[in-house]
């Protein structure tokens, strides 16, 4: 593992000593406020602000990253209206909204998928800890927040390769070449995406030959690999069958133990299931913000509730 | 006033929830009031009547209860329309236990026989009665109506029905402790007494249940408690 630590770091400048556990975030590593944790949920009721920002009542964990005042823009048309969200650090945040609300936006903000399109603008900022680096700022090349952030897509789509180069292909990128450290990571990413067992026999066929569910999880696998610090998973499972879903749904909550991950979902249900916070949108805006359980129990805003409820227009 | 759902089968299912609720709630206020009248007046006919009457709630209460539970598996309510659900199924309840001590009161009407009849212990209880019957009719209203206000006063009103209670068991053992033979009477006059200060808390209950409805939490402090019957001696 020290071997591909070493491999990454030497490229990263986003690097620092970022092996760091969450517990090691001390207040002065964030500028921002006295700290940096989650609301409560009492603390979530009482304010008054979709999301806290003067928050003094502490308790509740650290952050992987942060959305402060984030505005953006396709050419002239602005999708995001000064978005604030906290990331928690390994849990899972959703977003949910209605069609048009920008919570695909906001998630392809996180690695930068907007820059490969000429016109898109960010303003304001998304900070990752514990580095407390702007990550959409111009200074930073998107490659490399691309290296720490994975992404995986509605429609599975693995590369028109083999099983075992597909998962592989993240840690060649990284410069990770030694046949051995690749092996057993590949398997270790197959594993954490339970698809190991019904792979291992034909990890040299193709990828197309797998059904839609295990394509799906064979490209959670393939972000996985190089150990990203943040998994962005847009509607992961709307294109698959009630099982494949089911199974993706338990993976994702066993994989926030070890990654970040932010979801965005059409299911209110899946959010409901799966997340620890979430966040409801509308027209670009983040109307609220909670853990999970409070907000779909009661919801602060009478358009959260309206939404969930299905009242929605 | 909270716009329909998009799916307008499931403002319909509610909407028949609380029609249920509504028609179990009236039969059991008759069912209550018939029944302390059947015993006031002793007449066995209408304390007949008002047993036959617990079966209609009993089976009213199932239906509720299989309504709530497929609604929950067909459209996966959250927040308010979870609540208001899980509500129907607490309030069905307390209603069918309402029902259960008006049968009981009214079975009784026939055991008390004899020329002892008390005026003023009768008019104790029909005094309580008045009381509880008005505490369930309000809190009913309260929750067709989504009145927080007219649940919190039910919810603190049950002090006052608590301690009539107390201070008609205070006089029902004087009058036994009086002459022996106006045991049996005072007896059935006590636990008909007793049934309608728990029918008195089950509307307290309705109460809690409407305003964990509407607010999303259940009531925080404590309900004050009047009822010292288990204290009572003879004085």
């Amino acid at each position: 593992m020290a071997a591909l630590q070493n491999s990454l770091k030497a490229i990263d400048p986003l690097s620092r000593d970022r092996r760091g556990s969450p517990e090691d975030l001390t207040t002065e590593d964030v500028t921002v406020q006295d700290s940096v944790s989650i609301p409560t949920p009492e603390a979530s009721a009482a304010m008054s602000d979709p999301v806290s920002h003067d928050q003094k009542a502490a308790s509740g964990g650290p952050r992987r990253a942060e959305v402060k005042d984030l505005s953006f823009f396709y050419g002239d048309k602005q999708a995001l209206w000064g978005v604030s969200l906290p990331i928690a650090d390994r849990k899972v945040t959703a977003l949910i909204g209605p069609s048009g609300c920008g919570k695909t936006t906001l998630l392809r903000c996180f690695n930068r998928m907007h820059d490969l399109y000429p016109g898109n603008r960010y303003e304001g900022e998304i900070r990752l800890y514990p580095e407390d680096v702007n990550i959409v700022s111009r200074d930073i090349d998107p490659m490399f927040v691309r290296l720490r952030i994975g992404m995986v897509f509605q429609k599975p789509n693995p590369f028109p390769k083999s099983v075992f180069e597909n998962v592989a292909s993240g840690l060649w990128v990284r410069g990770v070449r030694q046949k051995s450290i690749v092996s057993e990571r590949v398997e270790w990413a197959l594993q954490r995406a339970a698809l190991w067992d019904e792979v291992k026999d034909r990890l040299r066929d193709s990828a197309y030959g797998l059904s839609g569910g295990q394509q799906q999880r064979l490209c959670i696998a393939r972000a996985l690999a190089p150990e990203p610090d943040m998994l962005l998973l847009d509607e992961p499972t709307s294109a698959l069958d009630p099982v494949a879903t089911a199974r993706i749904e338990g993976l994702m909550m066993e994989l926030a133990s070890m990654v970040t991950i932010v979801i965005v979902t059409h299911n209110m249900q899946q959010a409901a299931r799966v997340s620890d916070y979430t966040a409801f949108m509308y027209l670009g805006k983040i109307i609220e913000f909670g853990p999970t359980t409070t907000l779909f129990t009661t919801p602060n805003d009478p358009r959260t509730q309206d939404y969930i409820t299905g009242r929605f227009g | 006033m909270m716009p329909e759902h998009t799916a307008k089968a499931f403002d319909v299912d509610l909407q028949e929830l609380n029609k249920y609720v509504a028609e179990m709630g009236g039969l059991v206020e008759k069912a209550l009031a018939d029944a302390v009248d059947a015993l006031v007046r002793l007449d066995t006919g209408l304390a007949a009547h008002a047993v036959a009457v617990d079966s209609t709630i009993d089976t009213l209460q199932r239906e509720i209860e299989e309504k709530s539970i497929l609604t929950i598996a067909r459209r996966q309510p959250m927040a308010i329309d979870l609540r208001e659900i899980v509500s129907a199924l607490r309030v069905s309840n307390d209603l069918e236990r309402i029902g259960d001590l008006a049968k009981n009161i009214a079975k009784r009407v026939a055991e008390l026989t004899g020329d002892f009849h008390p005026q003023k212990l009768i008019r104790g209880v029909e005094h309580m009665s008045a009381l509880v019957l008005a505490q369930l009719k309000q809190v009913l209203d309260a929750y067709t109506g989504r009145d927080l206000n007219k649940a919190l006063a039910v919810w603190k009103g049950d002090q006052e029905v608590d301690a009539m209670c107390t201070s008609l068991f205070r006089e029902l053992l004087t009058y036994m402790m009086e002459d022996p033979r106006n045991i049996t009477f005072c007896i059935h006059l006590m636990f008909s007494a007793k049934n309608i200060e728990r029918a008195g808390d089950h509307a307290t209950n309705i109460a809690e249940t409407v305003y964990y409805m509407i607010e999303g939490r259940p009531i925080a402090d404590a309900r004050p408690k009047g009822d010292t019957t288990k204290l009572a001696v003879g004085s």
